[in-house]
């Protein structure tokens, strides 16, 4: 497994589909698919700050523009303005701290109840319920007793996010472990395989895609995780959470608006990063069998 | 562990039990369904066994059993020391393996140390015909191929016995025949035993030395049916009359074991 070998799915420059010498036509193709999936988004996008300026500058009177303020004010203000932006960076910085750490304790956790359930059905039969209970309580609910038994500080942040993250990793690695090919289980069960080995060498792996998928949810859930903590828990320094509230109380629309979107990119950039390690590790052998 | 290959001469004088042979052997699971009712069939080594019959008459059910997959509720099975080669219906390759890692897996599985797999690998992907492909992954592989690697793997342990379960069924003709030939070339080098699940008659008269008969479900024994052709078999065997001959007389012991 080379570093500089090119990837599967891209041919080597100097062949078209066709297999022709055709760098040019290639490295045009290759381009417009860039756009093709750039552009649409793109445009939606423009689309949006449009209409977000609309809204404030046409259809709302000056008095009541606090509660939509032009986009340019939010990023000059919310974004640009020195204290402002290290006050919500700051605050993003902590809770995406107690997103991460949430985040890794739900895989490191998730995980390794999924393997022990996917070793016998009894342990699984034992443990799933409870995993569905954790799922359909609301986590809402559980925050404030969080905070009444372990304090309104970082501690109680990090479990809000681990409650809210294990059971998409719990489910979609038992589910990975558990959609072997009976054939490939049959190939380890005839060579006398360990159980550590048919893990390691055949369930994990086959496991990825799965588990990528539980991921990816968990992310997502993690960073909501970690700012519905901030709201509960005010205790030490302010998450971003925090600030949202305090904004809001104070009238601070721009600052208000600047804190939602800092949060919401701090969602996107933790999306795609598991995304990207998703390509990285099984995009190499594994192909969804979308049509194309 | 390392099982050293018995020099070519020596395996001609094993005894029965160097091959495979099963005694007697039934099946009736628990709820009643009776899979398979009084087999026995031997293949010494360098005997090629194949086994046809309808559909849902246990074939594969006695392939299990013969792998040590499936308990039988009765008979004995005996069978060569050492690990049995089984060719599955599909290649059963890991997708997340490149070629040679894929290869290397049973050694990997009997911990076999990394520069001897790696040997082993290297020359059964060579005896497959599949030089240059080893650090591909099996995804960019056409079915033969794939079912080429697999041939490959479960030659690395040199097994005594080997067990094919419908190997070629799911490969077109073209391919399947090619495959055909190859596999009665390493099996001419080898003087494996062999047991070949298959539902081509075609394919079981070409390769075997014998095919046995199964009725439908209970499945027993109906026809054992020497082929008398000689190995090595040129592919245009298949277009003599005694060839053709042959395959009527499978075929109609299939019909009467149906009814």
């Amino acid at each position: 497994m080379s570093a500089a070998a090119p990837g599967p799915r891209r041919r080597p420059a100097t062949q078209s589909a066709e297999g022709l010498p055709l760098p040019h036509a290639s490295v045009c193709a290759r381009l417009r698919a860039v756009l093709a999936v750039a552009v649409p988004p793109l445009l939606v996008f423009v689309a949006f700050i449009v209409a977000w300026l609309l809204g404030s500058e046409v259809l709302l009177s000056p008095s009541k523009r606090f509660l939509l303020p032009p986009p340019q004010d939010v990023v000059s203000v919310g974004l640009l303005d020195a204290g402002n932006a290290s006050e919500i960076f700051g605050g993003l910085w902590l809770t995406a701290k107690a997103a991460m750490l949430g985040f890794a304790l739900s895989i490191v956790i998730g995980m390794s109840v999924a393997i022990a359930m996917a070793q016998a059905s009894w342990i699984e039969r034992s443990i799933f319920p409870y995993a569905v209970v954790l799922q359909t309580i609301p986590i809402l609910a559980l925050v404030p007793l969080v905070g009444f038994t372990l304090g309104y500080d970082f501690t109680s942040r990090v479990l809000v996010v681990v409650l809210i993250a294990l059971f998409p990793v719990i489910t979609n690695t038992l589910f990975g472990l558990l959609s072997v090919d009976r054939g490939l289980h049959d190939l380890f069960t005839l060579h006398d395989a360990t159980r550590w080995g048919r893990l390691t060498k055949l369930q994990l792996p086959a496991a990825l895609p799965a588990i990528f998928v539980g991921l990816r949810i968990a992310a997502g859930a993690s960073v909501i995780g970690a700012v519905v903590g901030d709201f509960f828990f005010t205790q030490g320094q302010p998450g971003i959470g925090v600030l949202i509230n305090l904004y809001s109380a104070q009238l601070q629309s721009e600052r208000l608006y600047a804190a939602v979107i800092v949060a919401a990119l701090l969602g996107i950039v933790v999306f795609v990063a598991v995304g990207l390690l998703n390509r990285l590790t099984v995009g190499r052998w594994h192909t969804d069998t979308r049509a194309r | 562990m390392t099982i050293a290959r018995a020099p070519a001469d020596s395996t001609q004088q094993m005894r029965a039990t160097d091959g495979l042979s099963l005694e007697h052997v039934s099946l009736r699971y628990a709820d009643g369904t009776h899979a398979l009712d009084d087999v026995s069939l031997e293949v010494r080594p360098g005997e090629l066994v194949t086994v046809v019959g309808p559909s849902g008459c246990g074939k594969t059910t006695l392939l299990n059993i013969a792998a040590g997959l499936l308990q039988a509720s009765g008979g004995r099975l005996r069978r060569a020391g050492g690990s049995v080669g089984y060719v599955f219906q599909d290649a059963t390759l890991l997708p997340w393996r490149t070629v040679r890692r894929n290869v290397e897996l049973l050694c990997e599985l009997e911990r076999i140390p990394k520069d001897e797999r790696r040997r082993r690998a290297v020359a059964a992907l060579e005896r497959v015909g599949l030089c240059g492909f080893e650090e591909k992954y099996p995804r960019t592989l056409s079915g033969g191929m794939r079912m080429r690697v697999s041939l490959a793997r479960s030659l690395t342990l040199a097994p005594r016995v080997f067990l094919f379960d419908e190997p070629f069924a799911a490969l077109d003709e073209i391919t399947r025949e090619d495959l055909n030939d190859e596999l009665l070339a390493l099996f001419a080098h080898e003087r494996f035993a062999a047991l070949f699940i298959t539902h081509s008659i075609s394919e079981a008269v070409f390769l075997s030395s014998r095919v046995l008969v199964l009725s439908s479900r209970p499945g027993r024994v109906v026809a054992d049916v020497a082929v008398p052709f000689a190995y090595p078999r040129a592919p245009e065997l298949r277009f003599e009359p005694a060839f053709t001959a042959l395959r009527r007389t499978v075929s109609s012991a299939l019909t009467e074991g149906h009814a």
